[in-house]
C-alpha cells in the first residue's frame, strides 16, 4: 500500500515504514537512545530528501522517547532532577553546536567531518563498552558480582562545589561536570544532526555510575525534551517536517518502543552494555566500510534548492 | 492519467483544428492530453499524451527529407551540486564538484527516430536534441570542457536511475504521415511546479517550426492543505506535530499498560 507524502513530495510504502520504525523504536526503548542515527539513513536510502528525513525523524524520536520515558517513570526508574540538569546543559551545547555547524558547512567539508566523527565516536564508545562488558561478564561467571554503581566511590571531579544528591540515580555529585558533559553531548549532537543518546547513555553508566535502568529512563527524558524542541525548530525554520510520514513513523515507533522497554526489563546490566556496544560497533563498521571500500558510483547529487 | 476518452478528445481537437485551419496556417500544431496533473494521496506518477499534426501544405517544394519531431519536456529548475569521490589514502572522500545553478529537475527528450538518423553530431548539438546537448550551455558547445562533460554524464546517469531524466529515441510515433503522438511518463518523485513542453518540427536537420506548451503538477485536497499549512503556519504546524507525537507516545503506554 502506497501513500503520497505531501512535504517529501513522493509516495512511500506504508507497511515498509511501519516495520522500519517499529524496529528502530524497539532499539530506542531498550537502550534509551533516540535511534535517529539508524532511522535517518534508512529514510534517505528510500529516497526521502535528507532535510525532510532529519526533520521528520525528530517527531518520531519525541514520540518513542515519550512512551519510553513514561514507562520508566511509572517504574520509578527516571531521575527527574538529573534529567533536568541534563536538559539544561544540553540546550546550551545545542545552541553552540548549531553555530559551529553553520561555520563548518561554510568551510565545505561537512560530509567528511560528519563521517569521521561518527566513525570515531561509534568505534571508540562501542569498543570501550564491549571490552568492559565482556570483562564484567567473565568476572560474574567466576562468581564475584560486580557493580558499576559502587556507593561512596565517586571520582574527585564529582566533588566540585554545588554538590547535589540525586536519590534515584544513587549519585551525590557536583552539578558542574554533569552540566558540562550534557553541553558537550548537545554540541556533538547538533553538529552531527543526532540526539546524542548513544553518547549520553555510556557516559551516565561509566562516568557517573548511575544504575542501568535509571540511565535509560533519564536519557529518554532528556531526549524527549530536546527532540520536542527540535521538531518545533525544524518546522518553523525550514518547513521540512512531513506530518504524514511523521504519523507513520510515530505509530511504528511507539509500538516498538513499548516492546523495547519490556525486553530491557529482563536484561542484565552487563548484557545490556554488551548489546549496546555491539550495536554501536556495527554502525561504526558500516560507516567505515562506506568510507574505505570503493563505491560503485563515485558521483552523488545534492539538491541545494528550487528556483 | 491519460484515459482513452481524453486521448480521443485531444485527437479530435487536433484533427478538427488541422482540417478546418487555413492552408497558410502554422506548420505545426501540438497539444497535451492534460495541462494539470493532480496529486492526491494515492498518486504514484502520471502519463501525459502529446499529440500533434504537421501541416503539409506549407512545405517547401522539392524538400526530399522526411519530417522529424523532437519533443522536449523541462521540469522546474533546481540548484544542484554533483560531487565526485576520490581516493585519499585509506578513505573515499568527496573531492571535485560542479554546481549546476539551474538544472531541470525533470528532463525528457523524445524523437521519432534515432538522433544519428536525423543528422550528424553537430546537427544534434545545434538542435539541442538529447539530454547531453540540452544540459550543455550553448556557448561552449563547440569545444566543451571534458571535465564538465564528465559531470554532466554523471548527472544524467544518476537522474536517469530515478527516471527523472529520460532519453527515448523512437518515443514519437507518426500515426499518419502528418499526425504524430508521444507520451510523457512522469515518475512520482517529479516535483510539483510548471513543466515546459517543446515540440519541434525538423526536416533534414533544419528546424522548420516550433511549438511550446506546458503542464502543471499540483497537489490537491489534503496534500495541498498540509503543504500550505506547513509553509504559512509553520509554528502552528510544528506545535501540532509535536503535540501529536507526545499524545501518541502517551497513548501507547496506556494501551500497552500491564504493570
Amino acid at each position: 500500500m502506497q501513500i503520497y507524502l505531501p512535504i517529501a513530495e513522493m509516495p512511500i510504502s506504508v507497511l515498509l515504514i511501519l516495520a522500519m520504525s517499529a524496529a528502530v523504536g524497539f532499539i530506542s526503548g531498550m537502550f534509551g537512545i533516540g535511534g535517529g542515527f539508524l532511522m535517518t539513513p534508512l529514510l534517505i536510502f528510500l529516497g526521502i530528501p535528507p532535510a525532510v528525513a532529519v526533520a521528520t525523524v525528530t517527531a518520531q524520536i519525541a514520540a518513542s522517547s515519550m512512551t519510553g520515558a513514561l514507562t520508566y517513570w511509572r517504574r520509578r526508574q527516571l531521575d527527574l532532577k538529573l534529567g533536568g540538569v541534563l536538559v539544561a546543559g544540553g540546550l546550551i551545547g545545542t545552541a553552540l553546536g548549531v553555530l559551529a555547524f553553520n561555520a563548518i558547512r561554510r568551510a565545505g567539508q561537512l560530509d567528511a567531518l560528519i563521517m569521521l566523527s561518527y566513525l570515531g565516536l561509534f568505534v571508540a564508545i562501542g569498543g570501550m563498552m564491549l571490552f568492559e562488558s565482556l570483562k564484567a561478564m567473565l568476572i560474574a561467571r567466576a562468581g564475584t558480582p560486580v557493580r558499576l554503581e559502587r556507593a561512596g566511590q565517586h571520582p574527585a571531579w564529582l566533588k566540585l562545589p554545588w554538590r547535589v544528591r540525586f536519590y534515584r540515580s544513587k549519585l551525590y555529585a557536583s552539578v558542574w561536570p554533569i552540566l558540562g558533559f550534557a553541553a558537550l553531548v548537545g554540541f556533538i549532537g547538533a553538529v552531527l544532526g543526532i540526539g546524542g543518546g548513544f553518547i549520553m547513555v555510556p557516559a551516565l553508566l561509566y562516568l557517573f555510575r548511575v544504575p542501568t535502568a535509571v540511565v535509560v529512563g533519564t536519557s529518554l527524558f532528556q531526549i524527549l525534551m530536546t527532540m520536542t524542541a527540535a521538531t518545533l525548530f525544524h518546522a518553523a525554520s525550514n518547513q521540512s517536517v512531513d506530518i504524514v510520514l511523521a504519523i507513520l513513523l510515530i505509530i511504528g515507533g511507539v509500538v516498538g518502543a513499548q516492546f523495547g522497554t519490556r525486553a530491557a526489563r529482563n536484561l542484565k546490566g552487563e548484557s545490556f552494555r554488551l548489546l549496546l556496544a555491539l550495536l554501536l560497533l556495527a554502525v561504526g563498521m558500516r560507516f567505515a566500510s562506506e568510507a574505505v571500500i570503493k563505491p560503485d558510483e563515485v558521483f552523488s547529487i545534492t539538491v541545494q534548492g528550487a528556483r | 492519467m491519460a484515459s482513452w476518452a481524453q486521448i480521443m478528445a485531444c485527437l479530435a481537437a487536433v484533427l478538427g483544428f488541422w482540417l478546418s485551419g487555413p492552408a497558410r496556417a502554422q506548420e505545426l500544431v501540438a497539444s497535451l492530453s492534460t495541462h494539470r496533473v493532480l496529486i492526491g494521496s494515492n498518486y504514484t506518477g502520471a502519463q501525459i499524451a502529446v499529440f500533434g499534426s504537421v501541416e503539409r501544405e506549407g512545405r517547401a517544394v522539392g524538400r526530399a527529407d522526411p519530417y522529424d519531431i523532437i519533443v522536449t519536456v523541462i521540469g522546474p529548475r533546481q540548484q544542484l551540486v554533483v560531487r565526485e569521490k576520490s581516493h585519499h589514502g585509506l578513505l573515499w572522500l568527496n573531492d571535485a564538484q560542479r554546481k549546476f545553478a539551474d538544472a531541470p529537475s525533470f528532463l525528457a527528450s523524445m524523437t521519432n527516430r534515432t538522433v544519428g538518423e536525423m543528422g550528424n553530431a553537430d546537427d544534434a548539438r545545434r538542435l539541442q536534441v538529447g539530454l547531453r546537448n540540452r544540459l550543455l550551455p550553448p556557448s561552449s558547445v563547440a569545444q566543451a570542457d571534458p571535465e564538465l562533460l564528465r559531470f554532466i554524464d554523471a548527472l544524467i546517469r544518476l537522474k536517469a536511475q530515478d527516471k527523472l531524466y529520460q532519453e527515448i529515441e523512437r518515443g514519437v510515433t507518426f500515426l499518419t504521415p502528418s499526425l504524430f503522438r508521444s507520451g510523457i511518463v512522469l515518475p512520482a518523485t517529479a516535483p510539483t511546479g510548471n513543466y515546459e513542453v517543446f515540440v519541434e518540427l525538423v526536416s533534414g536537420a533544419v528546424s522548420l517550426a516550433r511549438q511550446q506548451t506546458s503542464f502543471e503538477v499540483v497537489q490537491i485536497g489534503f496534500e495541498q492543505q498540509v503543504a500550505w499549512v506547513a509553509r504559512n503556519w509553520s509554528m502552528t504546524y510544528g506545535l501540532v506535530t509535536a503535540i501529536m507525537a507526545l499524545i501518541f507516545g502517551w497513548l501507547a503506554t496506556v494501551i500497552f499498560r500491564r504493570d
